[in-house]
């Protein structure tokens, strides 16, 4: 199959895969305590359906959708709501969001599976619905609703491929490849369901060239399967090839337009976690409530890939895996490039939670000291985008964010290859980011000026109206005294008065 | 001889760019209009001007330096720099410090609803009708503290806004040369 | 159990300055060891001298400037700066040649612009340029090489000449000559055809006698840099390109007054300024397209120079002036960024 090259990436990362991906998947215990922030994907945060106190099953919906992009959260096991109250979440400004509690009681009790084997007699709007429904999002990483990315009807162009994202990059992180070695037949049958859903042509399942034994697992798959419109193809390793704009070049040569998604050019890409979920979900009837995480690094005991509950604490994982070494130095949701560090072991796993890296010293260093620039444009050749990293570092360092912006800051996508290769040691990711947020940050500090403007300008005008009007009253007053009344207001106006003080206890008191 | 090809030379320049003056003119913002869009819209009147807009006015006639501005702070200053083509100077220290950003909370035990805080207000950002309790919508406040003074008893504080998810950025990483001359 | 946090991405940097200068200063060598075997020891007072006074400038400039002295020193840049200067100045120049050159290049050129990263000019061509403008004469004692020399000289007459200025003016005469670019540059003035020129001892069979070897050994050290990817091909393959269409140019249509590419492409500094001088990244052009253009510019302006001009040599005047017009060229040169047309 004809393979394209983006650009630049970097082709000899070391990998790790080894030290997880020898030992098979090992389902996780359900923990006393499984905690769920309200916003786990891309859009609106879900909002509690349940209340303290309510007595949950495995499978049942305990928050719901809040807008078209959005989803629902399950339970994941049976129990009681305990909190529903600010909890710390995975994410790196260590923040605390409102998410559920629930104290589980160890009966594991579940919601009736209602599956549809038969799912082409579905629609695709029903299958959207009930994809929506079983609250699955993106599980690469991007928790973005998988519901909205299927939903043909929102499209302006068909779509003829569908692409399945087994390309594991990131270093480290495996939770994929075991998925695909051990559960190859039931993804396959994922893909039939999304091939029909689309209408699409045909779906590739791309895959890195470093895990030769994982292909053929997928072939025979494939060949079971039977559908000639699904082939497997293997890539050539390098970071970044499984981002979804460098997957998309190296399958089809095809570039998904900036500030567009796939879709404008005919593609859906689909994480093959992701496609494993549908299939429990539709074939299967089972809502999300687990995952496949990776549990790696020096840090830890035993490294190995575990089925967990979405909503589990971290430190029930380590326990898991026989616990943490003594070189145990960072505790990273992620992978060593795109990942970030998190302060304790007590934060839940979330739906887009994809590895855990208990990291030494050694394999993640948190010191660097950076050097001037030397302009060796080693940064722009690894850029798998086409920027200039080099020039974006000097915006965002005297802080020229709309200049920035112009030389295309919003297209990178956080890599960090221009980073890993910089010789002066320049800490290129963290300049993007901040440079990034604070435009967010300015953009919507000016669209709180012009309102500002807006409402004052409508005081100032108000103000004016009923200063006129107040002047129009006065003028039209002082016009109605210069003419002469006639006579018989006059006399009416006497008689009036003349009436009163004949009887002075009226209207007064 | 050679004196009235001259003329009739830059008479002949003098038609092509007056041409090109009237056929090619661009319409633009007036400055006035480009200055206020850099302006903050606090409408506090710390600048000594009521509002943004005469500020911006006073600056396009050359009545009023571009440093008048707290709230704009030091990045407001350097974006009128920018556009007026002059050097940047720092913040004019009378005028006051630049503070991050506060909303304005009324007590409500202490509010008698005397609609003089609603008056101030120069957007319009305190809800509220005499004799019933005020509120400000923090959405809308703009920190311009021109509720305080008018407040008889006092109840009107200003707090800093709640940092949300949302509005959260990355910290700004030191650079080399930054570290070692502190 | 709690962690402290820190930010992405964790690995390992696997690249630094310190290497990329380090290896830089191992692809010198084989030109190094060339020029003492063609010419003698001579050239390691340049180098000597160079080095000690670049390394206490620089520590020198970076306490004034209240940056961390070992970080900085660390990463060899000041060395190489030093040892480029060194091998492109003559190699019987007296001592305070290098030694003013090694100032100019490592105060005035590079710190007095803000230091590592901010130099607009590539500072050991600043000093070159510097050194060769104000004192013309110095700079004109090149050596010949040892094939070449009636009297074999030995070491104390070397450390008199350079250090002492005194020496038999006999001996001096013995040893140094006009390089083969001067030469032939003053016969061809002279209106002497190529042929005739040629067939002076100054000349080898590919260029001028013992210079042709140090070319070769220059550019077997450029393509170790090549390899080892220290160096991207833009540069050097802009560089000998536009000296060799413009040299290609003229030697066909005026064979018997114009010196061959092969002559161009190694004499003088060509060979030294396409791997090493032009490729120094601070200054040069930064994106791949505009790094082509910066080199052809420097080659077709070095012959120019050559040719034309009032020097012999001409690629550190060539090198500073294209410097100019960097920032020019990478406007012009970005690359078009996936997703846009």
């Amino acid at each position: 199959m004809k393979l394209w090259r983006f650009n630049g990436g970097l082709p000899s990362l070391a990998e790790h895969k080894n030290e997880s991906t020898h030992l098979p998947i090992e389902t996780a215990p359900v923990p006393s305590q499984l905690v769920y922030p309200l916003r786990q994907h891309i859009g609106n945060a879900a909002t509690a359906l349940v209340k303290v106190g309510d007595y949950v099953l495995r499978g049942q919906k305990i928050a719901d959708a809040q807008g078209l992009i959005s989803a629902p959260i399950h339970a994941a096991s049976s129990g009681t709501v305990s909190h529903i109250a600010d909890h710390l979440i995975p994410h790196p400004s260590g923040f605390s969001a409102p998410s559920i509690s629930i104290t589980t009681d160890g009966l594991d009790k579940e919601l009736p599976p209602s599956g549809q084997p038969d799912f082409r007699q579905l629609s695709a709007a029903d299958l959207v619905s009930l994809i929506r429904e079983a609250g699955i999002v993106g599980l690469g990483g991007a928790a973005f609703p998988t519901a909205i990315k299927l939903d043909n009807q929102s499209k302006s162009r068909r779509i003829d491929t569908l692409i399945l994202n087994g390309a594991e990059c990131e270093p480290y992180i495996s939770c994929d490849d075991r998925l695909l070695k051990e559960r190859a037949d039931k993804v396959i049958e994922g893909v039939n369901v999304l091939l029909h859903l689309l209408g699409a042509k045909r779906a590739i399942l791309a895959i890195e060239d470093n895990v030769p034994s994982t292909f053929k697992a997928i072939q025979t798959a494939v060949n079971q399967n039977n559908n000639p419109a699904i082939s497997a193809a293997q890539i050539p390793t390098i970071y970044p090839t499984g981002g979804e704009k460098q997957l998309i070049q190296t399958l089809t040569g095809k570039e998904v337009p900036s500030g567009g998604i796939p879709a404008d050019i005919g593609i859906v890409s689909i994480n093959v976690g992701t496609v494993y979920a549908v299939q429990q979900a539709v074939i299967e009837g089972k809502p999300l409530t687990s995952r496949i995480i990776t549990v790696t690094g020096e840090g830890v005991t035993t490294p190995r890939n575990l089925e967990v509950r979405i909503g589990t604490p971290i430190s029930t994982l380590i326990d898991v895996c026989n616990g943490y070494t003594q070189d145990a130095d960072r505790l990273i949701m992620g992978g060593p490039m795109m990942g970030f560090a998190l302060m304790n072991d007590q934060i839940p796993v979330v739906k887009a939670s994809n590895c855990i890296l208990v990291a030494s010293k050694h394999e993640a260093v948190t010191e660097k000291q950076a050097m001037p620039c030397i302009r060796c444009g080693l940064c722009a050749s690894a850029c798998p985008v086409s920027l200039l990293p080099q020039q974006l570092y000097w915006f965002s360092r005297s802080e020229q964010l709309e200049k920035a912006e112009k030389i295309n800051l919003l297209d990178c996508i956080e890599c960090g290859c221009c980073d890993v290769v910089c010789p002066s040691h320049i800490p290129l990711v963290q300049h993007f980011r901040y440079a990034k947020s604070a435009l967010k940050v300015q953009h919507h500090e000016k669209h709180l000026s012009n309102v500002a403007r807006e409402r004052f300008e409508a005081r100032e005008a108000r103000l004016a109206q009923e200063k006129a009007d107040r002047a129009e009253k006065s003028r039209a007053k002082k016009a109605a005294l210069k003419e002469k009344p006639a006579k018989e207001t006059i006399d009416a106006a006497i008689s009036r008065a003349k009436a009163k003080k004949q009887n002075p206890s009226e209207g007064e008191g | 001889m050679s004196f009235l090809i001259l003329i009739v030379l830059f008479a002949g320049l003098g038609i092509v760019l007056g041409y090109a003056a009237i056929r090619f003119k661009v319409e633009g913002d007036p400055i006035v209009d480009q200055i206020d869009k850099l302006l903050p819209q606090t409408q506090c009147g710390q600048c000594s001007f009521p509002g943004c807009r005469p500020y911006a006015q006073a600056i396009a006639n050359g009545e009023a330096d571009i440093n008048q501005c707290p709230p704009g702070g030091e990045a407001g200053i350097a974006a009128l720099a920018d556009l007026l083509g002059v050097e940047a100077k720092p913040l004019n220290a009378d005028n006051g410090e630049e503070t991050p950003k506060l909303v304005a909370v009324i007590d409500e035990n202490t509010c008698i609803g005397c609609k003089l805080c609603i008056q101030a207000c120069p957007v319009d950002a305190i809800l509220g009708a005499p004799k019933q309790m005020h509120t400000v919508i923090a959405a809308e406040c703009t920190g311009c503290e021109l509720c305080l003074p008018p407040c008889p008893v006092e109840c009107i504080t200003m707090e800093p806004v709640v940092k949300t998810l949302a509005l959260w950025t990355w910290e700004k990483p030191e650079n080399a040369a930054q570290k070692e001359t502190s | 159990m709690h962690f402290l946090t820190s930010n992405a991405p964790f690995i390992a940097p696997q690249n630094s300055v310190q290497r990329m200068m380090f290896w830089v200063l191992i692809a010198l060598l084989p030109g190094v060891i060339t020029m003492i075997w063609q010419f003698g020891y001579g050239v390691l007072f340049n180098i000597i001298i160079c080095l000690m006074t670049a390394l206490a400038a620089e520590a020198l400039m970076l306490h004034l400037r209240g940056r961390p002295i070992l970080p900085f020193m660390s990463d060899l840049s000041a060395v190489v700066t030093a040892l480029l200067l060194a091998l492109a100045l003559p190699t019987l120049a007296p001592w305070w040649i290098p030694f003013i050159g090694a100032l100019i290049a490592i105060i005035i050129a590079k710190h007095l612009y803000g230091g590592l990263g901010y130099n607009p000019f590539n500072p050991a061509m600043v000093a070159f340029a510097v050194l060769m403008v104000s004192f013309p004469k110095s700079m004109t004692v090149w050596m010949l090489p040892q094939a070449l020399q009636v009297d074999s000289v030995s070491f104390s007459d070397l450390i008199s000449l350079v250090f002492q200025q005194q020496a038999n003016p006999e001996l001096i005469d013995a040893i140094t000559a006009a390089t083969p670019l001067d030469t032939m540059k003053t016969q061809l003035g002279l209106n002497q055809t190529i042929d005739e020129i040629r067939s002076a001892s100054v000349f080898g069979s590919l260029a001028g006698t013992g210079w042709q070897w140090v070319s070769i050994a220059f550019l077997l050290g450029g393509c170790l840099l090549l390899a080892k990817k220290i160096i991207s091909w833009h540069i050097p393959v802009g560089v000998l390109a536009g000296l060799f269409v413009i040299s290609f140019i003229a030697y066909m249509s005026e064979p018997g007054l114009s010196p061959s590419p092969t002559f161009h492409l190694l004499s003088g500094g060509a060979m030294l300024g396409a791997f090493f001088i032009a490729t120094d990244p601070v200054t040069a052009a930064t994106t791949t397209k505009g790094r082509f253009i910066y080199g052809a510019l420097i080659g077709v302006l070095t012959y120019i120079i050559r040719t034309w001009g009032g020097y012999p040599e001409g690629i550190a005047f060539a090198v500073i002036l294209i410097n100019m017009t960097v920032p020019l060229i990478d406007h012009y040169t970005q690359p078009r960024v996936y997703g846009h047309k």
